[in-house]
């Protein structure tokens, strides 16, 4: 007989496997979907973010000619000077152009005797090319530049009441109105509302009297290339000249990667906020299956009794799980797929390019299997326990259920979780020290969580208060006692609070980064472009109108020519000194005083020299950021280019400089005694009373130097809060995933701990214990759970929120508590009602009605 | 008649904290085809430990089990399951029928785990020989204890084993329900030619075997014969 046995080769029967899989979860199917539930969330995120960044991408692809409306684009910050005139010059034989002025300045509304700063932007030539200004009218985009007319941003006709045909004054001259401007080629709204924009006729801006000495004014020329002429070639060939003389270009290809590289960016990190959600899910899978398990374990108890091997077992559960996930996957994709529908609307003010949302077969497949995948991966754990379970169990209940060997796969198993967290988030994120760091963080909460829980059984049985009431021993007990559920709730629980209370904290930090600037006695108007010719009539015209001058600084533009006799060639030529050559090609504005500012604090050397004596190098004050960048240190020899002239200067001293402060900043300071006599412009900073006195100020500022712009820092605070609440309300949609997701762990996890409370509580109900008495010990356990877990998580999500806002965004962590308070009182109230409402089963029925139907 | 099961110098301990339990020792049983033998002795004498062990249940700790043939000691879990599945019928004190399994499903396992195709003939076949042809499609938790332990009678002999191991099969059933329980078990025994082995408290039922061993405190204190062996 012996001969049929073949013990080392026992038959899978794959088929059969899978029947005895679909047959197993009869009874328990709506648990099963109450698992998959927690991970449908973060795959629908998943799914939704990955199919709108493919929607984006194949818009941005099919109108990427229209995004830059030209061929090439060449621009830079100051007037051209012969050299580069000769480049401009010479690519226009190759086609046609256009040239652009841009620069901000205040506008007029006459009718409503209104001011505002704006982007005017003087146009010649038949720009765009590809792609159109749309306009209201229609033609209005093409008739402005016969004669003195403006194409106006609508938003601000609305909100100015300015109808077509009104005046607009810009600088010195009024054109009338011929257009609303609705949309220009590349433009987003978003930067609309930033920087509204004014079109002219290039050939009345001299007119304006805009262009003076310093104004910051850019120029921009278009070019609609001949067929022959590839305008990457060309870009590429006249790249170096372009470094060179402070030239920058776009052509539709590096426009295409840029814009793709930034949505890509917001997209990984929505992404990323989408992925915490899965991860939340992931607990909550983890936990029930594990739950779940426990409860199999009599039945795998038989079928090992019966014959089945532990691989066997092992499939069935396993072949259940990979059909949850698989289910979880589907449903998620479905429901992400639907999702991504709305959100073109929700990133309208952040895209260049209108997007239709279309069906992303990569983006629904990638949420399936990922589905599949994270549900297998993090059932992995409590499924391979199934391979020790002991057939002994069906002969004596009480038996050690798992046979005693340790399982080496549990650290293969640790190491596949932990990899998969790692590349996933990799993918995501973009670079391995952000998965690593994000990775570490997670864990570090997991482990913090789950020894607390660990210490809180101990605490609770070491100290238990002996002289305590029954119930509320009882309650304490189910802490500690075997088969409890403090570590699964506590880790689920807390991780979900953690990663709940994260997202809102650094959310409230970054606005009240923004509302922080609008406080009691800092500046809420500046005024610049002032020339040196202007400064004491500003000055009077200021005082006048009753108006403090806070700040009143004069500003020289200059150009950075050698860093320790290293110039723009030698970084060029040696990387290894890391130092970008952009610290050359750009310009700095920069100023002269002998005191620090308030905003300013001495880190090294002296700036008592405040003022120049003639002799030597002139000693400049760097920002030590900008210091650190440019590779110096006090001692260290540097030289300047002002408009033509050469300073050969040394680093006396280095400044930390508040950039948070409302006041004029400066990278780069010089002594008195040396730029008196360069070019240069003023800026004034005061504060109105109230709006009305500020709309006075920059009417009669105008009327008088219409080459002076204004602008009220209320209205750059409004349009930040308008960004930061875009931005937040995107990122808060995306949280919403990880809120519901949290719920539904925390039902999950309570749920599946019902089964463990169940038997001793009707057990408690036959030997006497009334409602309230269950309910007290149901409502002491929940409460401890929930009140110690949603502490933990608010605890890790302070620090996460502090970490993120002072290594990621770099700014002051602001503790804004009440959304943590918020949230731990929601969560302990929302565990300790899913707690009861669980126990209802349990409190309402026969305790024999109750045994036969959760057998 | 061949050997069934062989027992040589049986003993098995369990280490608890820093005690060293031993629950059975030196204990030597042989059975022949057919055999009916019960195993009685008092709560915590080691019956159901050793009847746990015959099965390829656990792991002796000295001294070997031969079941059928095959060594069982030096067998992984999963060679001593395929064992089982071949050899061995199992009758619970609680029945243990799989709770998400219809009636006939659960007499079906043992020849599904066999790789066997086309079982539900056989499966039915035994339902109507244990009465409940009718209740197939019902799952355990709407079926009465008798009903349920008549159903694990079914699956026990589903596999044709050459050895029965029942485990106090009336234990938790009531007098009436457990006679009859305990005639279907003798006919489908006699029918089959199955080696029975029962633990049990009740000196009726062990009766009914044709040998009875006591143990006591982990040891044999007597193996007789019954006066059905004469029969």
């Amino acid at each position: 007989m012996s001969d049929k046995l073949n013990p080392d080769k026992p038959k899978l029967n794959i088929p059969w496997l899978l029947k005895m899989a679909w047959r197993d979860t009869r009874r328990s199917r709506g648990r099963l979907l109450l698992f998959l539930s927690s991970i449908v969330l973060g795959i629908a995120a998943l799914v939704a973010i990955n199919s709108f960044r493919d929607s984006l991408q194949l818009a941005i692809d099919e109108k990427a000619r229209s995004l830059i409306g030209a061929d090439l684009v060449m621009g830079m910050n100051k007037e051209p000077d012969s050299l580069s005139l000769a480049i401009i010059d010479s690519v226009s034989t190759l086609g046609k152009r256009s040239d652009e002025n841009r620069m901000m300045s205040m506008v007029y509304f006459v009718k409503s005797n209104e001011t505002r700063l704006v982007q005017v932007r003087a146009l010649e030539g038949e720009f765009p090319y590809f792609g159109a200004i749309e306009t209201k009218p229609e033609e209005a985009s093409r008739s402005f530049r016969q004669d003195k007319r403006a194409l106006v941003d609508h938003n601000l006709m609305l909100q100015y009441e300015a109808q077509i045909g009104d005046s607009i004054r810009v600088g010195a001259l009024t054109f009338a109105i011929e257009g609303a401007l609705h949309r220009i080629p590349g433009q987003t709204a978003m930067t609309a509302a930033v920087a509204p924009v004014v079109y002219i006729p290039r050939q009345y801006l001299p007119e304006t009297g805009l262009i003076q000495r310093g104004s910051r004014v850019s120029y921009y020329y278009y070019y609609d290339l001949n067929e022959a002429v590839q305008p990457d070639t060309l870009a590429n060939k006249l790249d170096p000249r372009f470094e060179e003389y402070g030239m920058f270009y776009d052509t539709v290809e590096t426009r295409k990667a840029s814009m793709g590289r930034s949505y890509d960016e917001l997209a990984r990190f929505l992404a990323l906020v989408g992925f915490v959600a899965l991860l939340l899910g992931c607990v909550g899978v983890a936990s029930a299956v594990h739950v779940y398990m426990r409860d199999k374990l009599a039945t795998i108890g038989i079928l090992r009794c019966l014959g089945m091997s532990g691989k066997q077992a092992f499939l069935v559960y396993l072949f259940q799980v990979m059909g949850m996930g698989l289910i979880g996957g589907i449903a998620g994709a479905a429901l992400g797929s639907v999702v991504q529908l709305i959100l073109p609307e929700l990133f309208k003010t952040f895209l260049p390019v209108s997007v239709d949302a279309y069906f992303s077969v990569t983006a629904t497949t990638q949420g399936v299997l990922l589905g599949v995948i994270v549900s297998v991966l993090f059932a992995l754990l409590p499924l391979l326990s199934i391979r020790q379970v002991s057939p002994l169990i069906t002969l004596r209940a009480t038996v050690e259920h798992l046979t005693s060997q340790k399982d080496p796969l549990r650290w293969a198993v640790y190491i596949l979780l932990l990899g998969f967290i790692i590349v996933f988030s990799r993918w995501q994120l973009g670079t391995w020290w952000q998965a690593l760091y994000f990775t570490g963080g997670v864990i570090a909460a997991f482990l913090v969580l789950a020894l607390l829980a660990k210490a809180l059984s101990w605490t609770v049985k070491r100290f238990f208060p002996t002289h305590w009431g029954y119930v509320w021993r009882q309650g304490l007990a189910n802490l500690y006692r075997p088969r409890n559920q403090t570590l699964l709730l506590m880790v689920s629980i807390g991780l979900g609070t953690a990663l709940i209370g994260t997202l809102f904290m650094v959310q409230r930090t970054l606005l009240s980064e923004v509302s922080l600037s609008g406080t009691e006695n800092q500046p809420n108007l500046v005024l610049f472009d002032i020339q040196n010719s202007q400064r004491d009539q500003v000055a009077d015209l200021t005082k006048q109108e009753g108006l403090p001058i806070l700040y009143f600084d004069p500003i020289v533009t200059v150009r950075l020519e050698q860093i320790n006799n290293l110039t723009l060639a030698d970084v060029r030529k040696d990387t290894t000194l890391e130092i970008r050559p952009r610290n050359f090609t750009r310009e700095y504005r920069v100023t002269y005083r002998d005191h620090l500012s308030d905003s300013e604090k001495s880190e090294a050397g002296e700036w008592s020299e405040g003022q120049y004596k003639g002799t030597g190098r002139v000693p400049v004050s760097l920002e030590e950021g900008y210091a650190e960048r440019i590779k110096v240190k006090v001692g260290d020899s540097l030289i300047y280019n002002v408009q033509g002239a050469t300073i050969p200067a040394r680093v006396a001293h280095l400044r930390r400089v508040d950039w948070n402060r409302v006041q004029t900043n400066f990278q780069v300071l010089f002594p008195k005694g040396v730029l008196e006599e360069a070019p240069q412009f003023h800026v004034l900073m005061t504060r109105s009373n109230n709006e009305q006195q500020a709309a006075q100020f920059q009417r009669r500022m105008v009327e008088a130097f219409p080459n002076v712009s204004a602008i009220g820092l209320d209205l750059i605070l409004r349009t930040l809060e308008e960004v930061v609440s875009q931005i937040s309300f995107v990122i808060q949609f995306m949280a919403l995933f990880s809120i519901f997701t949290g719920l539904l762990v925390l039902v999950g996890s309570v749920n599946v701990s019902k089964y463990q409370r169940v038997q001793e509580s009707v057990l408690l109900r036959t030997l006497g214990a009334n409602k309230k008495q269950i309910l007290g010990i149901t409502l002491m356990e929940y409460m401890m759970l929930g009140i110690l877990a949603a502490a933990v998580g608010c605890v890790i999500a302070f620090g996460a929120a502090w970490a993120l806002a002072v290594f990621s965004f770099e700014m002051e962590f602001v503790p804004v508590l009440w959304p943590l308070l918020i949230i731990f009182m929601l969560v302990t109230l929302l565990t300790v009602a899913v707690g009861l409402l669980n126990s209802r089963g349990v409190l309402n029925r026969p305790p024999l009605e109750v045994l036969r139907r959760e057998a | 008649m061949s050997t069934i099961l062989e027992i040589n110098n049986l003993k098995k301990t369990y280490n608890s904290g820093d005690r060293h339990l031993t629950v059975l020792e030196g204990i030597n049983i042989t059975l022949q085809a057919g055999d009916t033998c019960a195993i009685v002795g008092p709560s915590g004498s080691g019956k159901t430990t050793l009847l746990g062990l015959c099965a390829g249940l656990d792991r002796a700790s000295s001294g070997s089990v031969v079941l059928n043939g095959v060594q069982l000691d030096n067998l992984s879990e999963d060679a001593r399951a395929q064992v089982r599945n071949q050899y061995v019928g199992f009758i619970f004190q609680n029945f243990q029928l799989i709770p998400t399994l219809t009636a006939l499903e659960n007499v079906m396992v043992p020849l599904e785990l066999r790789g066997e195709r086309n079982v539900q003939g056989q499966a039915m076949e035994l339902l109507a020989r244990v009465g409940l042809a009718e209740r197939h499609d019902h799952y355990p938790t709407q079926l009465s204890g008798g009903e349920q332990q008549r159903v694990s009678l079914a699956r026990a002999f589903s596999n044709r084993p050459t050895i029965l191991f029942a485990d106090e099969p009336t234990g938790n059933l009531d007098e009436e329900t457990g006679e009859k329980v305990e005639k279907l078990l003798f006919e489908l025994n006699r029918e089959a030619g199955t080696t029975l082995v029962l633990v049990t408290h009740d000196l009726e039922l062990a009766e009914k075997t044709q040998r009875i061993i006591r143990i006591k405190g982990g040891h044999v204190v007597s193996d007789t014969k019954t006066a059905e062996s004469v029969h």
